[in-house]
């Protein structure tokens, strides 16, 4: 049978997302370790942009709160392992189930009292900021004083406890948002793919055409949750500490929305494109400066700013989707969406 | 002109659409007032009357947009008021806006796939659906092109083949002739006359091109302020005293 997913994926696209798979598998054989890390933050922002962008960019519900998610299933996990000694792997179920709830109990409020766009959006800010409030007065988890993952140096990886070296991570991270690419593609091509655009497009047409506005609202909710989750779980297990007022604050909600919408909202390859200009970009600037000794505190985010403001003004519909068209990626007549 | 209607008095068609004393006001505006009306099964009707009469309310109300403040409407016999759009629509019921609502960013083809979404089972089987509907309405050269970038005729169309795909029993067209030039009215009129004579699709229309009106339905039913005064066939409801005076005018025919 042939894969029906490859329906309609340009050749040209699939070869240079294969290409593009392939340099990064490997490039850890010719990295060194300053680039790894880079390249972690990459994909990072990469995947939960990913798990952003299903639920804004397809289905256009505004989250300013996905740092709870992140928050929550990177917790969940980690106290699972430090506490008990569970492996990440079984604690990243927690994960999902506990962020997956959260998101349901925020589209379980807002989609059955109406409150949509900015008013949605805010609803998920205050939800990320109880959350922030409650961890900081949680001793169990260390409170405000933070809750960290025991280190040491390893002679070898381990996978199972998801403790090692950075390309450990790294690879784990590919195969994240690989796998995120690819759930997001297949999802596009569904039902729910088609009704998820349709509420974006027109939630008054879409309900007319039978669509369950409420159901297929709260499924993009909770998938893009507990996408956003597993992310949380990597964070917690690479970085190995944890400070509610880093992890959950607004900051975090804010960055992760950034590679989505400088990359294309609404788009496959956005996200993964916005996460490398970004990433690479900032990081090169930050290289310039403390190359001509100006270490300026906060550079990277007027860069942030800076690079949001020029898509705006001049790609509104980000980066990705002009140069798909230049690539002649966009498709053969016979589809339609940008992001190959 | 068609000959008017020829329903026999006293056949037993089933109503298959059936407004009984429904009302609705917003903030003291009534807006509809104790309107009855049926639809039989197969039939064509109109539903006419000046600006601001009611008509698109009383579309909303029967495609559960809002909810009646009084009065009941069956569906095949199946009391709807008060259910959902979408439930209304998984009944056997397809409606296009007035104002038409296209999904702007999605292509024709797309546009029309979710409609047929309703009707079956995969995605592959509505895009074959789809496939047959655009090529009725004429849009198969336009089916890549994104529904935004069609011009106000063509949207109309689109309304239409996107209300057809969810594979209604019943469709309510909120003026879909408007802004058509008469060649492609009688284009649009030619095919809801196929569509009701060989599917049995029933059809209940708000239209002000009368070139239509006349040449589609067996039965019309006039509103004015929220009321209805006058029903009947083309014939009688034109020649209507209150029906010229308020809405066709002395020399509309």
């Amino acid at each position: 049978m042939s894969a029906r997913w490859l329906d309609d994926v340009p050749s040209r696209g699939l070869l240079l997302l294969l290409l593009l798979l392939a340099a990064l598998i490997l490039i850890p054989a010719f990295a060194n370790d300053y680039l790894i890390t880079v390249l972690i933050l990459i994909l990072y922002f990469a995947y939960v942009g990913q798990a952003w962008n299903l639920m804004m960019g397809l289905a256009g519900q505004l989250s300013l709160g996905h740092a709870l998610y992140i928050g929550l299933g990177a917790y969940a996990a980690a106290a699972l392992y430090v506490h008990f000694g569970i492996s990440p792997w079984i604690g990243l179920w927690a994960s999902l189930v506990i962020a997956a709830a959260a998101g349901g109990v925020i589209g379980f409020l807002a989609f059955r009292f109406g409150v949509a766009g900015v008013y949605f959006a805010i609803l998920t800010i205050a939800f990320a900021e109880f959350a922030r409030l409650a961890f900081d007065h949680w001793p169990w988890v260390g409170g405000s004083a933070g809750f960290f993952l025991p280190v040491a140096n390893y002679a070898r990886n381990d996978l199972l406890n998801l403790r090692g070296s950075p390309t450990m991570f790294y690879y784990l991270l590919l195969a994240m948002t690989a796998g995120a690419f690819l759930l997001c593609h297949v999802l596009l091509r569904s039902r729910a793919g088609y009704y998820w655009l349709a509420i974006r497009e027109s939630p008054d047409a879409a309900q007319a055409l039978g669509i369950n506005l409420f159901r297929y609202r709260m499924y993009v909710v909770v998938l893009s949750a507990a996408m956003t989750s597993l992310g949380g779980v990597v964070f917690a297990f690479y970085y190995n500490n944890l400070f509610p007022e880093q992890v959950f604050h607004i900051s975090r909600s804010i960055e992760l929305i950034l590679a989505p919408i400088i990359g294309g909202i609404g788009t496959l390859f956005g996200p993964i494109l916005g996460a490398f200009l970004l990433t690479a970009l900032a990081e090169g600037v930050g290289e310039v400066m403390r190359a001509i000794g100006l270490d300026v505190p906060g550079v990277k985010q007027i860069f942030y700013g800076f690079c949001l403001l020029v898509v705006v003004m001049f790609l509104p519909d980000g980066v990705w989707p002009p140069l798909a068209k230049a690539l002649r990626l966009d498709g053969k007549p016979s589809q339609d969406r940008s992001g190959c | 002109m068609a000959s008017p209607a020829r329903i026999a008095p006293g056949a037993s068609v089933a109503a298959l659409l059936e407004i009984s004393g429904v009302s609705k006001s917003f903030s003291g505006l009534k807006a509809v007032q104790h309107v009855s009306f049926n639809v039989a099964e197969g039939e064509i009707v109109g539903l006419i009357g000046p600006n601001g009469a009611g008509k698109t309310t009383c579309f909303n109300l029967v495609a559960g947009v809002y909810r009646p403040d009084a009065g009941e409407i069956r569906l095949a016999g199946k009391r709807i008021d008060g259910w959902r759009p979408d439930q209304i629509c998984r009944a056997g019921l397809g409606r296009t806006f007035q104002l038409v609502k296209p999904f702007a960013g999605l292509s024709v083809m797309e546009n029309v796939v979710v409609g047929a979404l309703n009707q079956s089972p995969s995605v592959r089987a509505a895009k074959a659906i789809s496939a047959s509907i655009i090529e009725q309405l004429g849009l198969e050269a336009k089916r890549h092109e994104p529904a935004g970038a069609l011009t106000l005729p063509d949207r109309k169309r689109l309304e239409v083949a996107r209300a057809l795909a969810t594979g209604p029993r019943i469709l309510l067209l909120d003026e879909v002739m408007a802004g058509l030039r008469p060649t492609e009215t009688d284009r649009m009129v030619s095919l809801f006359k196929d569509l009701n004579a060989r599917l049995g699709l029933t059809i209940l229309m708000i239209e002000h091109v009368m070139r239509a009106v006349m040449a589609l339905s067996r039965h019309i039913v006039v509103l004015h302020h929220g009321q209805v005064i006058a029903a009947g066939t083309p014939a009688e409801v034109t020649r209507d005293p209150a029906v010229l005076e308020c809405y066709l005018g002395e020399d509309a025919l």
